[in-house]
């Protein structure tokens, strides 16, 4: 699946009060929580960010508290994908859980600037940065995280192996 | 094959007789926990999966403490959505708000969790059990949902990196500043995926509350897990509140680090973390004239019995400054009542603070003390990332309950040694 956009570029440490306020976990409704999706952070982002844009960010992005509310206000804000150097670790399994696409790639972020355009191609592990040219590869996904992602999710893959 | 704690406990609920890192495992979930704020949509998604009933009806639970008592009508129907699956399904583990307190001092007060267990939980600070000597690991929501529906979930095998400590402890030094000193050394992805040991002849005498102190703020160095073998201490924490079989596991001697660090504790003194990272330490010495707006004393991380103790040490005989707003918040009802029988309510009402039910709410700027635009706050807390008790704009300090009590007093950040307080270990 292949995904364009623009690069939102943030920094490290990322964390989920950045990325969804706490004041906010009252609410599950995706499409509310998009409305504050990194507004701490970084407000023209909330003003500006088209469907199908990036965030393309440094390391350790979603550290902290293992709200999914992070993860699901990244997408219903109509991100395609992130793009980070590393992620903190329950961020990492709420994304495959929850079906946002996330690439782990040095030289992408390395390679980006804010306001890039970018092609990613999830399958092949490839970024491309249509501002610059250049073509990155992402690390590859674990093959177990695969299972999941082809599967549907974490739910689906579970119903799946009980059926 | 010579295995870590973690290793060790992990292979027992696989069935497997060793586990390496890097290894992914499905494993056994002896507790699967979610609050007010995290389980909501882990029923949704246990309803997506057309799940009928939980695993085990003892071993799922649900704690509204984040936003209750409730803060807002949307908290509210999100604690009235859990009580009432947790009705539905006859949960015996369900603590309705007067039984409640926060989860992470609920769980291990009435034995809910135990030594050898393998626990995961909606909330990052789920890693506080591996005090007892238990895997503990936050989750999201969606795996909280996988586990309440199967009783497994899936894991990598972490790398472990040990921490040992040495030396002797300085005066109004504990758990709390010696997690912030580790995390201050190793960056807030220092164990990013790993585990950490704590050991070395400091956290053999250790009390339990410092322990748990420790292994609730391994998740601020990016950990998966925080562990301590269990010994005598241990036991007698446990021994009379368990509610469960338990079972001492240690590492073995030849076991692999990825690393080990060694740190002489006599030369660490009261730490704060400065904004707007846990890892941003300073000695206490060095923390420069910082005017506060507040204090709060309570948390996952430092609302215990012994934590309001140290505070009322600090307090007794004092007035705060008048500039200044002191949250006391007891973690649980057990820790409140007893609180109150010793007397460390009248020095606290004394003092000129305000005493809360057990809630999270200040912690996450929910309620209970959110922060204005420009105002400062000391607090015992686990973080102080940008707007994480209110405004944006609005600064957290990180420390021990002493140093937070005596800030209170002092209107600026400072030592319960300026006040020419005297101190007992706990």
């Amino acid at each position: 699946m292949k995904h364009k956009g623009r690069a939102w570029k943030f920094g490290t440490n990322i964390d989920t009060d950045a990325i969804i306020p706490a004041r906010y976990l009252n609410v599950t409704d995706p499409k509310e929580l998009a409305q504050h999706c990194m507004e701490n952070e970084n407000p023209q982002f909330l003003k500006e960010v088209r469907e199908g844009d990036m965030i393309v960010a440094e390391t350790n992005f979603g550290c902290g508290s293992s709200r999914e509310h992070a993860p699901i206000a990244i997408k219903a804000k109509g991100i395609s994908c992130v793009i980070a150097k590393s992620y903190a670790r329950i961020f990492y399994r709420n994304a495959f859980n929850i079906g946002l696409p996330i690439i782990e790639s040095d030289e992408a972020v390395h390679g980006i600037q804010d306001g890039h355009k970018l092609e990613v191609d999830l399958e092949k592990g490839e970024i491309k940065n249509e501002t610059t040219g250049q073509i990155f590869k992402a690390n590859p996904i674990p093959p177990f995280m695969q299972k999941i992602i082809d599967d549907g999710g974490l739910i689906e893959h579970i119903t799946k192996r009980s059926c | 094959m010579d295995m870590t704690i973690t290793q060790k406990i992990l292979a027992d609920h696989t069935g497997l007789k060793e586990v390496h890192p890097g290894q992914l495992i499905n494993a056994k979930v002896d507790i699967a926990l979610g609050n007010d704020i995290t389980a909501p949509i882990t029923i949704e998604k246990f309803r997506e999966a057309g799940a009928k009933r939980v695993f085990d009806k003892h071993r799922v639970v649900l704690i509204p403490d984040h936003f209750a008592p409730n803060k807002d009508i949307k908290s509210a129907e999100n604690c009235k959505l859990m009580k009432e699956f947790a009705m539905e399904q006859e949960l015996t583990e369900y603590y309705e708000v007067g039984q409640a307190g926060i989860e992470h001092a609920l769980l291990p007060e009435q034995g809910i969790v135990v030594p050898g267990d393998l626990v995961v939980g909606a909330d990052s600070h789920t890693c506080t059990y591996g005090a007892l000597g238990a895997f503990s690991t936050g989750v999201g929501s969606t795996d909280l949902a996988a586990a309440m529906i199967t009783g497994e979930l899936w894991f990598k095998v972490p790398e472990t990196i040990k921490f040992i400590y040495n030396g002797k402890l300085r005066p109004w030094v504990g758990g709390k500043d010696l997690i912030l000193y580790t995390i201050g050394e190793i960056g807030v992805d220092g164990a990013l995926y790993n585990s950490m040991e704590f050991t070395g002849e400091i956290i053999d005498s250790l009390p339990m509350s410092g322990r748990l102190t420790m292994a609730n703020m391994a998740i601020e160095a990016g950990a998966k897990n925080g562990i301590f073998y269990p010994d005598s201490i241990t036991e007698q924490y446990v021994n009379g509140r368990a509610k469960r079989k338990y079972r001492f596991y240690t590492s073995d001697k030849g076991a692999q680090y990825k690393d080990i660090k060694e740190f002489d504790v006599s030369k660490i003194e009261p730490q704060v973390a400065f904004p707007h990272l846990p890892s941003n330490t300073k000695g206490i010495s060095e923390a420069g004239k910082v005017f506060i707006d507040q204090a709060v004393i309570g948390s996952c991380t430092n609302g215990r019995l012994d934590d309001l103790r140290m505070a009322a040490r600090v307090l007794r005989g004092h007035k705060i400054s008048s500039n200044v707003k002191l949250i006391i918040i007891p973690a649980t009802p057990l820790i409140y009542r007893k609180a109150m029988k010793e007397g460390l309510f009248d020095i606290f009402l004394d003092a000129g603070a305000v005493i809360s039910p057990p809630t999270c709410g200040p912690c996450l700027g929910g309620y209970m003390g959110v922060l204005a635009k420009g105002e400062k706050a000391i607090a015992t807390t686990n973080r102080n990332f940008v707007g994480r008790m209110g405004h944006p704009e609005s600064e957290v300090y990180l420390s021990n309950p002493a140093v937070a009590a005596a800030s209170a007093v002092l209107g600026r950040i400072g030592s319960p040694e300026e006040l020419g307080a005297i101190f007992l270990s706990p």
